[in-house]
């Protein structure tokens, strides 16, 4: 389907042309053109759902690198449908909601320039087939989140954030990209579709557990999951509009989407089973228990998204345990933890992004989203509080909201793991899942109620607030609005979601399974009194009752393994790098030309002369050597006598004209040689070329001796002569061995083809011409150099000219 | 032949990287010419010497030396001397400007 390629590519196009429709509408109108590009992109791909949910998928291809295997394949099936309407849906709100929460003075064609790209780079990774290219869209998207949460450059805090973000989320890529290669070894091909069908037959290879552990740490860095979930945080100094985007509802599920889409290659193995389902539930409880220390309401949220994200990870981790051993009656069952995964990452979208949206517009209104200076706004702005009571009851895991619904899934699943005998799973670890997901849970009531509480309820506090609390206008509403609406009607018609989307994204993750009984459970709101409902109403009680005395155990917080901060160490290897490239760079950059040439003959020694001897290619053959007659031995000599002699020489009169001879002495060999053309240039070059040097002395101080040690002196000669020995046994070898004819004869035909009967001259006029032009070029470059260097007035004083 | 030449391009090369190394510019400036001198003799020596006829096709030869060496070292010539007489100038000037042609010390310490 061609729709889907072009899909990804609308966004990038409109992005080119925001700059110049900002230059004539300078207002935050521009704002509904770019809401057209998500909106259109949204109903197109939501006209695919019905076939789609019929079970059919679409794949398209433009051929590209055909010979790496690299083509710009894309795949539309039930799991990158979620994703795409994701994408779409909740980037038009966004942007809808950005058109009036962005001031007018800011750089407003910049910000959706960045949103754009983002857009159709997330399209990208979610529809890629080949994963080449889903790498690059990858690191496109962690390079427009990098620009996004800059966005605001002038704040130190923003672009240390944005470093922190790239840092993490790029060293995952590329460790990300190394386990795509070796898959690639494995199974000699990119298409993920390839892989699942074929990777039955290479799970026993040596590579399949690095390929395995480094497409898990691309994931965990981009979904923010323990230990790397410390940029996200920090990636709150974006504008509102990119957390709820970006940082909330679509970036940081790429590794979810990734995780989602491995689990057919990977799953069903043991250690993907324990690292996603531990990391995940690790994370959910770390998360949670983070957040509810946090007194601004963004950094709260962000460490919300960090649980819940963990959340939905670990039920991947669970769900996977399905494919071990293949399709049977029992294993089905497994596979509900994955369908409350969908559900969940669905549900989280809908409610974070309300809520981030709500933050916004109390920061926006009141200028502050310190909760110790909020408080009381329910009255001044009511449809701000409905809005937030949706989305917090709604993470909270209560009834009417659809995040009850995936929650007690969630619950379900972790008992049913118990059950399990595979893994060499005990009756301990299989308790441990739960028990920490019900304490992760009751955390998760306890911030869900600080958000609504603290900043609606209680004591209003107009003097410690920047400006008088009114309700946002309604265009700032509007979008918040739909999401709480997505809430509600979600949890009184999941089935709607259950059948058409979730249906097909189950059976992409689960191959094996497809069409299988019982692989689309019916969601239902109530399923009488049994364990989840159980674990929800203790969640309920405990959490209620640690919110109400929340302020005689926060003192917990500042317990030292409490304080102890993952930022710390971050920031400490970062401070150590800096220093230790600074170092490094310090001890080899010392700014004698001396040394630069000793790394390069050193270099020159070890690879040319270590290739020799690492080749062994010492075969010397000179039986092809040309007679040497009295006169040429006295040349050689001569020349050789000369060279040495200039190293020697006490005046530099005598080594130019040493230097001289020697040019003289090789114009006489090319005479021998039967170079007529050469001889004659070499005498006039080197006839200038001493005229040049005398000239120069007159104005250059005498060479003074040079003042240097015995064992400088030593170690220049043996480079020196280590320089020669290598260049003379490789001429020597290469004498010996020709490899390969002589394309020589070819010119040999000069007078047909070149219509001139000098065949050097033919080569340098006609075959290689344009050698002789670019040869012109580079003596009418260092003429101008000479003339500049020779006229150009620059007193000593006067440093301007050369600055400049 | 061939082997004589070659050991004398060793020689050459072993003068030129030792003046390189040193610290007086026109020393360095010494060091270049004579390594492309060097360069020149070894690109000669790879198409073998004294193989035939100077390569003019007037000669009617049976065979002619190997003319694409030739043809290249015309215009390493040309090109070390641009090379050479833009290094001269750079070296006055600098001189005129800092009143030294001392590498170490134009690198801002005194000789070792």
């Amino acid at each position: 389907m061609l729709t889907i390629t072009i899909a990804i590519f609308i966004p990038f196009l409109a992005a080119i042309f925001v700059p110049f429709i900002y230059k004539r509408v300078r207002s935050r109108n521009i704002g509904w053109f770019v809401m057209a590009v998500p909106l259109t992109l949204f109903i197109a791909l939501a006209s695919f759902i019905p076939s789609v949910a019929g079970g059919k998928t679409y794949i398209h291809t433009i051929s590209w690198i055909d010979s790496a295997g690299i083509n710009f394949t894309t795949y539309l099936d039930g799991l990158s449908m979620i994703f795409g309407l994701l994408i779409t849906g909740v980037g038009s709100l966004v942007i809808l909601y950005s058109i009036y929460y962005l001031s007018e003075r800011e750089a407003l064609g910049r910000f959706y320039v960045y949103l754009l790209m983002f857009m159709g780079a997330m399209l990208g990774v979610i529809f890629s087939d080949n994963l080449m290219v889903l790498y690059v869209f990858w690191e496109l998207t962690s390079i427009s989140s990098f620009l996004l949460i800059a966005f605001w450059y002038h704040r130190k805090k923003s672009r240390s954030g944005a470093q922190k973000s790239m840092i993490i989320t790029v060293s995952g890529g590329v460790g990300m990209l190394a386990g795509f290669i070796m898959l690639h070894t494995l199974t000699g091909s990119f298409s993920v579709r390839e892989i699942i069908a074929t990777i039955g037959q290479y799970t026993g290879e040596s590579l399949f557990l690095p390929a395995m552990m480094l497409v898990l740490f691309g994931a965990f860095t981009k979904s923010a999951q323990f230990p790397f979930h410390i940029w996200l945080p920090d990636a709150m100094e974006a504008p509102t509009p990119v957390s709820a985007y970006l940082h909330s509802a679509t970036m940081v599920k790429a590794g979810i989407y990734l995780v989602a889409r491995f689990t057919p290659v990977f799953g069903g193995e043991a250690v993907w089973f324990y690292t996603v389902t531990g990391v995940g539930i690790f994370t959910l409880f770390w998360g949670s228990v983070n957040a509810v220390r946090q007194t601004d309401l963004k950094a709260l949220l962000a460490y919300s998204t960090i649980s819940q994200l963990g959340l939905i990870m670990s039920l991947f981790g669970l769900g996977s345990a399905a494919l071990n051993g293949g399709y049977s009656a029992d294993s089905v069952i497994y596979t509900q933890a994955t369908f409350a995964a969908l559900f969940h990452l669905i549900n989280h979208s809908t409610f974070k992004g309300a809520l981030f949206m709500v933050v916004g517009i109390v920061d926006h209104q009141v200028g502050t989203r310190d909760i110790r200076r909020l408080g009381g706004l329910m009255s001044l702005m009511p449809v701000t509080f409905t809005a937030a009571v949706i989305g917090s009851f709604s993470m909270a895991g209560l009834p009417p909201f659809n995040g009850f619904l995936s929650k007690e899934m969630f619950f379900e699943s972790v008992l049913i793991i118990r059950n399990l005998d595979i893994f060499a799973m005990g009756p301990l670890w299989g308790s441990i899942i739960p028990v920490v997901a019900w304490i992760a849970s009751v955390l998760t009531f306890v911030y869900s109620m600080i958000i609504v509480f603290q900043t609606f309820l209680g004591k209003h506090q107009p003097d410690r607030l920047d400006r008088k609390a009114v309700e946002a206008p309604v265009g700032m509403l509007v979008a918040p609005s739909i999401l709480a609406t997505f809430v509600v009607g979600i949890f009184f018609f999941p089935n709607i979601i259950g059948n058409y989307v979730l249906r097909p994204a189950m059976a992409a993750v689960y191959p094996p399974f497809k069409g299988a009984e019982g692989l689309v459970p019916h969601i239902s709101a109530w399923h009488g009194f049994n364990a989840p409902i159980l674990m929800t109403i203790g969640v309920v009680v405990l959490g209620a009752l640690l919110y109400f005395f929340l302020r005689y155990w926060r003192g917990i917080y500042s317990i030292a393994p409490m304080r102890w901060n993952l930022d710390t160490v971050y920031n400490g290897l970062l401070l150590q790098l800096e220093k230790g490239s600074a170092f490094l760079t310090r001890t080899y950059m010392t700014g004698y030309l001396r040394d630069y040439l000793v790394y390069i003959f050193i270099f020159f020694i070890a690879t040319a002369g270590g290739g020799l001897l690492w080749a062994g290619g010492f075969s010397i053959d000179l039986s092809n050597d040309a007679s040497v007659t009295i006169n040429e031995y006295i040349i050689i000599l001569v020349m050789m006598g000369a060279s040495v002699v200039i190293l020697f020489a006490k005046s530099r009169i005598t080594a130019i004209l040493l230097n001289g001879v020697l040019g003289y002495s090789i114009a006489i060999l090319f005479v021998v040689f039967r170079a007529p053309d050469l001889a004659l240039t070499q005498i006039i070059v080197e006839t200038v070329t001493t005229a040049l040097f005398l000239l120069c002395f007159y104005f250059l101080p005498e060479w003074s001796k040079e003042k240097s040690t015995l064992s400088s002196k030593m170690g220049r000669g043996i480079i020196a002569i280590s320089v020669g020995s290598v260049v003379t046994v490789l001429a020597l070898v290469v004498q010996g061995n020709k490899m390969f004819e002589s394309v020589s004869v070819y010119f040999e035909d000069a007078y047909e083809l070149a219509g001139g009967k000098n065949i050097v001259n033919t080569i340098l006029g006609d075959f290689r011409a344009f050698d002789t032009m670019l040869e012109v070029v580079v003596l009418f470059i260092a003429g101008i150099g000479v003339f500049t260097l020779i006229k150009l007035k620059a007193g000593k004083g006067d440093k301007d000219v050369e600055d400049q | 032949m061939e082997t004589l030449i070659t050991i004398l391009v060793g020689v050459l090369v072993t003068v030129a990287v030792y003046l390189l190394l040193s610290k007086s510019l026109v020393r360095v400036i010494l060091g270049t010419a004579i390594l492309s001198h060097a360069v020149h003799l070894l690109l000669m020596t790879m198409g073998g010497l004294k193989k035939g006829a100077v390569p003019l096709l007037g000669e009617n030869a049976e065979n002619y030396a190997d003319a694409l060496p030739q043809a290249l070292i015309l215009t390493a010539i040309v090109i070390s001397f641009a090379v050479t007489s833009f290094l001269l100038v750079l070296a006055y000037r600098t001189y005129k400007e800092t009143g030294s042609d001392n590498l170490a010390v134009l690198r801002g310490f005194e000789d070792e």
